[in-house]
């Protein structure tokens, strides 16, 4: 193909392109579906009831369907409802688990933990986090933002004023982060 | 002209549009002010002063405030979708928005629609969607970080957050990731993969690396890598070919953090101030 025509190329949609940003929440009963379902709509989400796809071995008959990047600020909204999912997984890949895989870097004063694309740093002399670095969701640059200057004391839990996949990841290198920093 | 398209993170903070000016580490835009800092605020800096060093009239941006609820994000989706089609710009570049595939793909049918259709640059959230469309062999330029590049060659993982590990564990084997990438279609026509060692790719493979000088705490330094995506797109709307463009780019970065003597507690604002000098030295010119 020539220059030319890769530039008047059009979009084309992939098969499963409208499915590949959503996830699906795995309850035990379908009267936890419901109540989710209700709330989470009543919250202003754009949700569906569906059936599991055939990887989910676990759960109910039924599955509800949401945006994925918003993972973390609607599971909280689930739990403030005492509504805890059973799995949460993306609907292109059932079988996917969330990374729990962790960089640690020993700057000397200074230690820097990685979980999938966030990273979080800290001086490990005064317990404040001195930077937060990576990610792409919009609330990355607030979460540093709300963190950077506090200690690991004092400083805002990501999964408490963040929202979204980066916002979760964020939070798995501040838990690990305390658990490096708890000598 | 150069736009570009971002989030800053204050609530309620209004769709703005407009030439952007920095005043004392300030951005200001239709009566707004923000500080430059990581994000759309950082990478608006970069560009703003590298522009300036280049002659060339100071960015264009569409902002909206967005804390992740994405909220603010769609209202500006919407925005793009009913006005991209009739604007004249030389190079969009995409930044932290909130990754949303079906508003992604209307913003991209308005691209196609504009005439010239300019020189697409898409890095943070926006690369993300991009990725998970499949659209990605539509831009131009990706910057990816090492953790981002291991997402754009799992033909999986809908976010680096679910990049699988047996992928994640190939950090020091970047080449082998790009690819992948390619393999997949997950990737722009140009990869700029920014880390210890910068890397320039095409499908056809590396063109280039740039390591001198290496500051390992610029690692840590939040909005190092939007620095890079905003000098990189200030080059690039000179008009330079985007491979000179992005290897220049890399360097001009490592420059700047090198002549801040950075700490891994450094703050972004400190090596943008660095970037006049950095600029003037990667292309032999004195300031």
């Amino acid at each position: 193909m020539t220059w030319l025509g890769i530039f008047k190329r059009q979009p084309r949609p992939r098969p499963d392109e409208s499915q590949a940003d959503l996830g699906i929440l795995v309850f035990s009963h379908t009267s936890e579906v419901i109540r989710a379902e209700k709330l989470l709509k009543t919250a202003g989400w754009q949700v569906r009831v569906m059936g599991p796809p055939s990887e989910i071995q676990s759960g109910c008959d039924l599955v509800i369907e949401f945006p994925l990047i918003e993972e973390l600020n609607l599971v909280r909204t689930l739990e403030a409802a005492q509504l805890s999912p059973l799995q949460i997984v993306p609907v292109s890949s059932p079988l996917m688990k969330p990374v729990k895989l962790f960089q640690v870097k020993d700057f000397g004063r200074y230690l820097m933990v990685r979980a999938a694309n966030m990273k979080l740093t800290v001086d490990q002399e005064s317990q404040v986090i001195v930077n937060v670095s990576g990610g792409g969701c919009p609330d990355v640059p607030y979460l540093a933002q709300e963190m950077v200057g506090k200690t690991l004391t004092t400083a805002p839990r990501p999964k408490e004023i963040g929202h979204t996949l980066c916002g979760y990841a964020l939070q798995l290198a501040f838990e690990e982060i305390m658990r490096q920093c708890s000598w | 002209m150069l736009v570009v398209v971002g989030t800053i993170p204050v609530p309620d903070f209004p769709l703005v549009t407009g030439q952007v000016t920095l005043n004392q580490d300030l951005i200001n835009i239709g009566g707004y002010q923000f500080p430059v800092n990581r994000g759309t605020p950082a990478l608006l800096g970069a560009a703003l002063i590298s522009c300036e060093v280049l002659g060339q009239s100071a960015p264009y941006a569409y902002l909206v405030g967005d804390l992740g609820l994405g909220e603010g994000s769609r209202r500006l989706y919407k925005y793009l979708e009913a006005k991209l089609k009739k604007a004249h710009i030389q190079t969009l570049v995409f930044h932290y928005l909130q990754p949303d595939v079906d508003w992604h793909n209307r913003v991209l049918f308005a691209v196609a629609e504009m005439s010239p259709r300019p020189i697409l640059i898409a890095d943070a959230g926006f690369m993300y969607a991009a990725k998970m469309s499949g659209q990605a062999s539509h831009y131009d330029l990706f910057i990816p970080d090492v953790g981002e590049l291991a997402f754009l060659a799992d033909g999986q993982a809908p976010h680096p957050f679910y990049t699988r590990g047996f992928i994640l564990h190939q950090e020091d084997r970047v080449p082998e990731l790009i690819a992948r990438a390619y393999a997949h279609d997950n990737a722009a026509r140009y990869l700029l993969v920014k880390g210890h060692q910068d890397y320039l790719a095409t499908a056809e493979g590396i063109l280039a690396t740039v390591d001198h000088p290496v500051e390992p705490a610029l690692e840590a330094i939040g909005g190092t890598g939007d620095t890079l995506t905003g000098i990189a797109a200030a080059l690039v709307s000179t008009g330079t070919a985007i491979d000179q463009a992005a290897i220049m780019a890399a360097q001009v970065n490592r420059f700047a953090g090198h002549h801040a003597h950075p700490t891994p507690a450094t703050q972004v604002a400190e090596i943008i101030r660095h970037i006049p000098a950095a600029l003037a030295q990667a292309r032999g010119t004195k300031l």
